[in-house]
């Protein structure tokens, strides 16, 4: 059974923040796209995720919509470059930021139940 | 009102655009004219209808039913004035379009002159043809143009259907601009959604073009992005002068990547991108030679219809259909945007 997570869900699990929000923000997230290669999270992904990112220059934007990500989660803390938040913001991508690590921060949604896209039928 | 999201592109524009964004200008005649030369008069300009026009002012219009029921009655020859249509529906140059689409859905005239507010003179006339021309001028998408003039007579959606291919976008890339890459196929994703495509088909349609694209901008030195839409698929054109590759089967290896270090630091360089265009694609077909450059051509299957919605419900990716059933499914999306034009309008 897909379960959906809202933003505020979200946000408390990862103790993040929001960086970059006008609305934008779908109350719906269906599932966690966790990677660092863009390639891969245009093969790997589902529309709606929630991507988890260490990457932070302009082409992640692109990258999230594309694959038609939710919104974009940078680890560790990582400011993304003030590029990157520009071309977000034209997209009307969401952007949140999360000090957690990449390996915490998908054990602790995996641990709420956020499934990856594989476990959706 | 706050706008809905799901109002599509069009709708918004429908709302902007005004009727002078699309009207042209047109031949008048004047009311002393005679009715044996009306012929001669819309033949040579190709047009079925002329507004009449004295002292700068429009009294009617003359069209070729007019002119035929003038032959039936005797065709006894008396100026234009006196077999005129007189009861005319305009519009002014400063209505939104979408008044102009209602008008088009209420009357079927397929043509309205249009007025200045402010004089009440004629500025020109306005067609459906210009209305769907000037919407996808706003849209920046370069629509098929094969000699247009010849089907603001003739009924341009039956035309274009003929055609294969009845839209085309063309974009140039720069080579070694990596913070640019993906521009174009946003651009393209988005103007597919203006279109009312289904997102599926977007979604992948953006997935091969922007794995093409980094590609032309990273390998290729820049070059040229196409995509042509017919009825059936939406065919991805990527073509490059640069290196080329000696070995295409290698490189379509998931994980082969000749990228340098500092490619892979940006996330790209993991040998995914061709395998990428592959599995988004039905069709997948590389010509290269070293030194003669690469051109890449991907064929993503699609069935328009109204709303550009698959033609089958039970399967996203549509098998491309007979002949014949293909010219009226054109009809139908092209004439489907029209009508949900006017829906929209309504609402
Ligand atoms: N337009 C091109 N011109 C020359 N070589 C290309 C071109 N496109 C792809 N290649 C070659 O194919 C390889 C694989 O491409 P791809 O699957 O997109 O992976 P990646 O981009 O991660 O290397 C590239 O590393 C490159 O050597
Ligand atoms: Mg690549």
């Amino acid at each position: 059974m897909a379960k959906y997570f809202s933003v505020q869900d979200l946000l408390t699990t990862l103790e993040a923040e929001i960086l970059l929000d006008d609305g934008w923000i779908r109350d719906r997230i269906c599932c966690v796209c966790a990677s660092d290669l863009h390639s891969d999270i245009m093969a790997h992904s589902r529309p709606n995720s929630l991507l988890l990112t260490g990457l932070t220059t302009p082409q992640v934007i692109r990258t999230a919509e594309m694959a038609e990500m939710a919104a974009v989660c940078f680890i560790h803390g990582k400011m993304p470059h003030k590029e990157t938040i520009e071309l977000a913001r034209k997209n009307q991508m969401p952007l949140v930021i999360s000090p957690l690590s990449m390996y915490d921060a998908c054990g602790r949604l995996h641990a709420a139940g956020l499934p990856s896209r594989d476990d959706i039928s | 009102m706050k706008k809905l999201p799901h109002i599509h592109k069009v709708q918004e524009l429908v709302y902007e655009l005004k009727i002078r964004d699309a009207a042209h200008e047109t031949v008048t005649i004047s009311p002393e004219t005679m009715m044996s030369q009306v012929r001669q008069i819309l033949r040579s300009k190709k047009i079925t209808a002329a507004p009449v026009v004295g002292d700068n002012k429009l009294l009617g219009i003359v069209s070729v039913e007019d002119y035929i029921n003038w032959v039936q009655d005797g065709g006894e020859d008396v100026p234009v004035s006196q077999r005129m249509s007189r009861d005319l529906v305009t519009l002014f140059e400063d209505e939104a379009m979408v008044d102009a689409i209602k008008d088009f859905d209420r009357y079927k005239y397929y043509e309205f002159p249009v007025l200045s507010r402010s004089s009440g003179e004629l500025i020109g006339i306005v067609t459906r043809f210009d209305v769907i021309a000037s919407l996808l001028k706003a849209l920046d998408i370069d629509y098929y143009r094969k000699e247009i003039s010849q089907y603001q007579r003739t009924n341009f959606f039956q035309e274009t259907v003929s055609e294969s291919t009845f839209l085309t976008f063309n974009y140039t890339v720069a080579g070694g601009e990596i913070g640019r890459g993906g521009e174009v196929a946003s651009k393209l994703k988005k103007n597919l959604s203006y279109l009312g495509i289904h997102p599926e088909v977007i979604r992948r349609v953006a997935i091969v073009t922007y794995e093409a694209e980094m590609n032309l901008i990273i390998y290729g030195g820049g070059g040229q992005v196409k995509a042509d839409l017919d009825c059936q698929k939406i065919t991805v054109t990527v073509s490059d002068d640069g290196p080329g590759i000696d070995d295409v089967e290698k490189v379509m290896q998931p994980g082969f990547s000749t990228a340098p270090d500092w490619i892979r630091e940006l996330g790209f360089g993991a040998g995914m991108g061709l395998p990428n265009i592959k599995n988004n694609s039905e069709q997948l077909s590389i010509d290269s030679k070293p030194g003669k450059g690469t051109r890449l051509k991907a064929i993503i299957l699609w069935r328009c219809g109204r709303d550009g919605e698959p033609g089958d419900e039970s399967e996203t990716v549509a098998v491309p259909g007979k002949d014949g059933e293909v010219a009226d499914e054109t009809k139908e999306s092209v004439g489907g945007l029209i009508s949900d034009l006017g829906a929209g309008g309504d609402a």
